[in-house]
């Protein structure tokens, strides 16, 4: 831990803050049909779409409504991506000649990036054509995280609204994300990544010849393009293999800087949106309080973990920080900092192994996902993530003010509690039975690279990240197999639908209910005190959740590590 | 129904409590609460397990037995709480069915007094009974002729007689209560079995208890935590023979039951029915649990002036005479006129001419006086001496009578009374007077001798002490209160500055306040009121919470959801009070019980898994003797909070009037810190205790 270190840290909270109120007005315009500095060029194609596939765009929707838009729309952007990925052989852009991705493969890669979580069990570089990438991978990369964001903002209504019956329309949502926010954002970011250094090319791979005569082919593509929705919309999903740690995917510290700030903006920024809406921006603040913290304590544990570096590699003489799976050019603090990032918001980009993480530099990551990505959090999904826990804590503890809960004049009742509670308990349903299950059955067992309590981190992490919907991998475990293929798949899809409907089936109960006006009785939701409060209850019911499997990983890993035990392979 | 407020662990309700919470193991009976529920069938499990390695002979057994034999404690602590809830009521209920029993009725026939007797429960909605001195009344009814003076102390304890009378808005009795003189008919208005007394036995036996909404709400909560806490405790086999090891049945359930939270659901029905019981004994009936929360939820208060605010009646203040009168001459005028005057207004006048002049009471017979008693028409009243004629009321009433107008009345002196002597400037001075009476929310009263104006008596609406307070309290709990009057609006405002209202409706009609409870509900606002007569029925019904007054009518009774027994308007405020303690107390024992979860991994996770991974011996930081010690500690702390809080959901958690942030800051420190730190000393004195005596 250094200086150099510290101010990086410091520096990139500063930036992400200082952007929270720009955009959060911005998009507060954007979703509440205000006109925008865009509008006089933006306006035009807005109306053209409309008016080519048929939306009335003053026709709001019952949440009923808006749910059934939100599938429709995720059933046919899945069809569209499965049968490009099936059909990339005989599709033109296809430079290196990949061949058709497998059924179960492409079933997950669709699943993957329909749902945001961009879980990757192949190489990008060695498996799809350019369309594959441009066609299928980034288009969904653009219209995933406009989903989220437009099912967050319909939740941000349900607040904001008293005794409506409509939540929003999604079609209007969702275009307004994808062309006032998305797009005006990644043109610009596209072409400083160009400038650092990234490739943007439909040519083909190029062959080199390196220096000691080594023949060397250098895959290339439409590399920039992606890479900035990829990290804008917390995809994650790399180009290439190596993802964020490739040097044509991120060249440069700046380039890295750069791509840490997008991960974050937009979630950041929809805490605003959220308080600007419901008419009390402190409200943001508080949220954001509560994410700021839980954010700043992971990457405390992390940073501290790497650079101390671990005992075992100590004994053989590497003192100091542990720099193995990191990039050089990043060094310990960029490549901590990176990490809890992608794992906190759903982003899933890594510049670093994961898996080659200490035992406690990986337990963060994974207590990230684990949570709910609600630290930020995905694109829209880590508000509302973030929403659900803040409708439990405000039912635990709102009574104590001796009052039915409120949270912002809406009364928290049965309906909110179950909805809730089925939004929290798919997680570990999903993260917890199939690592269960894994663990068990050979398919499973088959998977791991290492023995040992590492060995299990890396089950525990793959159903985690697929069903926080994350998609970063950490690495060791091999996936590409039918039984992980299709029980990741599940996960993601489990882990976003059944936290998206619940949370539209929220706003359209909380849109319908009168808003009741606050008084000195009302439970006071803008201060440190709340705060607190729902950073103790994430802590304690989502990570008590998993506090079992994460002694039997990480932390025993850690023990034995500071003991000087290792476990064998096979062992 | 004894007022006495019994200790909460009196030896007559533990035992009846202990019998009454075995019998609650029935399956069919603990359905109704999820948790405790799951925690039934996991004892059922592992005592069935535990039987069949009896037989084959398993490893163990005295540490398998000892957790179920706490299982079902945990069981039967939780039934307890329950149990002894419902006791309390229960005793209450008792000496209720008591005055019940053999009720006999004298049904009349026809108009006349012959009637049959038939037994109390043969009687049907709208039979006509008559009830004479010394009868119990059958059944809840409406007097329909003659007034009588009931003995109320059956329901509500209170001795002294009161009034029940057709017409207006007394008419209203109640079965079981006993008439001590004079006799009524009373026509029947609740069928047998539905009476007030019936309700009020299924009330606080809990018999017809239903889940409130936030009951509902948090059940749905605590049912997910407790499958949340499932996939974490079912998902731990696979992990265990991941890491080349097995995790015996019992140590999972151990840690299941520990994490579910038990402690609130143990503890929630016997909250709720203590909430109940609360106001039973605070002498307010609730129709439902439903409004008991909403009273905890009321932001607007809408009080009646008189009686609430105000005492029932006003008071002379001040005599201000015209001038050319001495004050030492108006008060005596003043006291004479109202000598024979037993209102209290009257009294007030004689009280007060005697504490600021000293005059002193004068024999009206010796005077040879007549008193002029106040009649509807004239709205004056006065005495008529052998020298003088004096007159005191309306300041219009007494000027018009000055002018001469024709005024009833029956004085022999009266045509010296009414002299057509019109004094203008007396008259203007007089109508200034009352003008800045009026203004400061005071009444005034003229006093006119021999057709001569002599001043102004001032009578004041006296505010209740301590009332200001209690509403400085109310605004600090976010609570507006409205005050609702009769009187013109610019007496209205003053008084409502001196009590400190936050607003008030003059001249209000039933109409008048029936809107305003519309609108402030338009608004997304609870409302809660009071009243009595029968105008007031749609307004109480349309209220969240409305408390009907005991003395009211039929209509206004059925029409609230409380019925204060006493008919003491100001427990409105107290009603409010309850229900936000109810509220809190079950706010701060959810709490608790998530909080204690923290030390309760830290107990038993090192101690579960210590066979596959010795290394997370580190975690035990309570350093618990064993692995068995451990776990054995978790679920007997986890058995025996259930029973130290049991308390504390009977009473109630103390409630301040603060604000909710003060109140949210100082609860979360207590039962939100105080579950995460609590459970670490108790497990680890109980390890203590568990090792020295060699348990495991």
């Amino acid at each position: 831990m250094n200086l150099n270190g510290w101010i990086q840290i410091a520096l990139y909270c500063a930036v992400v803050l200082a952007l929270v109120k720009p955009l959060g007005s911005y998009m507060t315009r954007v979703f509440t049909g205000e006109r925008t500095l865009l509008s006089p060029v933006l306006g035009p194609v807005e109306r053209g779409l409309y008016r080519v596939s048929g939306i009335d765009a003053r026709q709001e929707q019952h949440w009923l409504a808006y749910t059934g838009a939100v599938i429709l729309f995720h059933v046919l952007g899945f069809a569209v991506l499965y049968a490009i990925l099936r059909l990339q052989a005989v599709l033109p852009l296809n430079p290196a000649d990949q061949t058709a991705v497998a059924p179960d493969l492409a079933f997950n890669t669709s699943t993957s990036f329909i749902t945001n979580t961009n879980w990757q069990s192949y190489g990008g570089e060695t498996t799809l054509s350019y369309l594959s990438q441009m066609l299928g991978l980034t288009h969904q990369n653009f219209l995933s995280a406009a989903t989220g964001i437009a099912v967050a903002v319909a939740l941000i209504r349900g607040f904001a609204r008293a005794s409506s019956g409509t939540i929003g329309s999604f079609w209007v949502d969702v275009t307004r994300a994808t062309l006032y926010v998305l797009l005006p954002i990644c043109v610009p970011y596209t072409l400083f990544l160009v400038w650092q250094g990234m490739p943007q090319t439909l040519g083909a791979y190029v062959h080199a010849t390196t220096l000691e005569g080594a023949h060397q082919t250098l895959a290339l593509g439409p590399v920039a393009s992606q890479v900035a929705i990829k990290m804008l919309g917390t995809n994650g999903g790399g180009f290439f293999n190596a993802n964020a740690a490739h040097p044509f995917e991120n060249p440069t510290a700046l380039s890295n800087f750069v791509q840490m700030v997008s991960i974050f903006v937009i979630g950041a920024a929809l805490t605003n949106v959220f308080g600007r809406m419901v008419g009390d921006e402190r409200q943001g603040w508080a949220i954001l309080g509560a994410m700021g913290i839980l954010f700043l304590a992971g990457v405390l544990v992390t940073y501290w973990a790497e650079a101390h570096g671990s005992s075992v590699l100590n004994s053989f003489g590497l003192t100091g920080g542990n720099m193995e799976g990191k990039e050089t050019r990043f060094g310990i603090a960029a490549s901590a900092l990176f990490a809890v990032i992608t794992t906190a918001a759903s982003c899933g980009a890594v510049n670093a192994m994961h898996d080659s993480f200490t035992a406690l530099g990986g337990l963060i990551p994974l207590l990230n996902m684990q949570l709910g990505e609600i630290i930020i959090g995905g694109v829209g999904a880590g508000l509302y993530g973030m929403l659900i826990f803040v409708i439990v804590a405000i039912f635990v503890a709102g009574l104590m003010v001796g009052r039915t809960p409120e949270y912002l004049g809406k009364k928290i009742e049965a309906k909110e509690v179950k909805m809730a509670m089925l939004g929290i308990l798919c997680l570990p349903l999903m993260m917890l039975g199939f690592t269960a299950l894994a663990t068990v059955v050979p398919a499973g067992l088959a998977g791991p690279a290492n023995a040992g309590p590492h060995g299990f981190s890396e089950i525990l992490y793959a159903y985690t990240s697929a069903a926080a919907n994350n998609g970063s991998a950490f690495g060791g475990l091999t996936a590409n197999t039918l039984f992980y293929n299709s029980t990741l798949a599940i996960g993601m899809l489990v882990g976003r639908f059944f936290v998206k409907i619940p949370v539209l089936a929220i706003a359209g109960s909380l849109a319908a209910k009168k808003t009741v006006p606050a008084s000195a009785g009302t439970f006071p939701t803008h201060g440190g005190l709340f705060v607190g409060l729902l950073v103790g209850v994430i802590l304690i019911i989502g990570g008590l959740t998993f506090f079992p499997s994460l002694a039997l990983g990480p932390v025993v890993e850690h023990l034995a590590g500071a003991a000087g035990q290792t476990f064998a392979t096979g062992g | 129904m004894s007022r006495q407020t019994s200790s909460l662990f009196s030896a007559a309700l533990i035992g009846p409590a202990l019998i009454g919470s075995v019998r609650k193991l029935d399956p069919r009976a603990m359905i109704r609460n999820p948790v405790m529920f799951v925690v039934e069938v996991v004892a059922a499990l592992t005592t069935v397990l535990f039987a069949r390695d009896l037989v084959t002979g398993g490893n163990d057994l005295a540490f398998s037995g000892q957790i179920i034999l706490w299982l079902w404690f945990t069981l039967i602590f939780a039934n307890f709480a329950e149990a002894l809830a419902e006791g309390r009521g229960k005793a209450q209920a008792d000496s209720l069915r008591r005055t019940r029993t053999e009720m006999t009725a004298k049904r009349l026939k026809g108009a006349g007094r012959a009637y049959e007797t038939v037994p109390g429960t043969a009687l049907k909605v709208g039979d006509v009974v008559l009830v004479e001195a010394g009868d119990l009344i059958p059944s809840d009814g409406e007097v329909i002729e003659g007034v009588a003076s009931v003995n109320e102390a059956a329901i509500t304890g209170e001795s002294a007689p009161v009034i029940r009378e057709s017409g207006g808005d007394r008419s209203a009795v109640t079965g079981g209560t006993q008439v001590l003189s004079d006799e009524i008919k009373v026509r029947i208005t609740a069928a047998a079995g539905s009476t007030f007394v019936d309700r009020m036995i299924a009330l606080v036996e809990g018999a017809s208890r239903q889940k409130t909404p936030n009951e509902i709400a948090l059940n749905i909560l605590l049912a997910g935590l407790t499958i949340v806490f499932v996939f974490a405790v079912a998902s731990i086999p696979s992990f265990a023979s991941y890491a080349g090891g097995s995790i015996p049945v019992i140590v999972l359930v151990a840690l299941f039951v520990t994490l579910i939270p038990t402690t609130i659901g143990a503890l929630l029905s016997a909250i709720g029915i203590a909430g109940m019981d609360r106001l039973v004994r605070f002498n307010v009936l609730a129709m439902s649990g439903r409004a008991v929360e909403a009273a905890g939820d009321v932001d607007t208060l809408l009080l009646d002036k008189t009686g609430t605010i105000t005492l029932g009646n006003r008071q002379a203040t001040e005599f201000r005479p015209v001038s050319g009168v001495s004050a030492q001459e108006l008060a005596d005028a003043a006291q004479l006129a109202s000598l024979a005057d037993e209102t209290p207004e009257g009294r007030s006048i004689v009280v007060l001419a005697k504490e600021k002049y000293g005059i002193r009471a004068r024999d009206m017979a010796g005077l040879n006086a007549t008193f002029v008693p106040f009649t509807a028409q004239s709205r004056m009243s006065g005495v008529d001496l052998e020298s003088a004629s004096i007159r005191k009321g309306a300041v219009d009433a007494v000027i018009a009578s000055l002018s001469g107008q024709p005024v009833a009345s029956r004085g022999s002196n009266a045509a010296l009374a009414f002299q057509p002597a019109p004094e203008t400037g007396a008259v203007k001075e007089i109508r200034a007077i009352a003008e800045e009476i009026a203004k400061a929310g005071g009444t005034p009263l003229a006093v006119a001798q021999d057709g001569r104006l002599l001043g102004v008596v001032y009578l004041k609406d006296i505010v209740k002490g301590g009332i200001r307070e209690r509403f400085a309290e109310l605004r600090q709990m976010g609570i507006r209160t409205v005050m609702i009057t009769g009187d013109n609006p610019m007496t209205a405002a003053a008084i409502a500055a001196e009590a400190g209202v936050d607003d008030f409706l003059a001249q209000a009609t039933p109409e008048d306040k029936l809107a305003l409870i519309r609108k402030e509900q338009a608004d997304g606002k609870l409302v809660a009121m009071c009243g009595d007569g029968t105008n007031d029925a749609p307004a109480l019904a349309q209220a969240d919470v409305g408390v009907a007054m005991n003395t009211g009518t039929v209509a206004a009774r059925e029409a609230g959801n409380m019925v204060d027994l006493d008919s003491d308007p100001t427990k409105l405020i107290e009603i409010v009070g309850i229900g936000k303690q109810l509220l809190m107390t079950r706010g701060a024992l959810t709490t608790f019980s998530i909080a204690n979860d923290v030390a309760k991994y830290f107990a038993i996770i090192p101690a579960m898994f210590l066979g596959l991974y010795p290394q997370l011996q580190a975690l035990n930081i309570m350093g618990l003797a064993s692995p068995q010690s451990a776990i054995l500690s978790a679920i007997i702390f986890n058995a025996l909070i259930i029973v130290a809080l049991i308390p504390l959901a009977l009473r109630g958690v103390t409630y301040r009037a603060v604000g909710a942030a003060a109140l949210l800051r100082r609860n979360l420190l207590i039962y939100g810190l105080g579950g995460v730190l609590v459970p670490f000393v108790g497990i680890k004195a109980i390890d203590l205790a568990v090792s020295a005596l060699h348990l495991v």
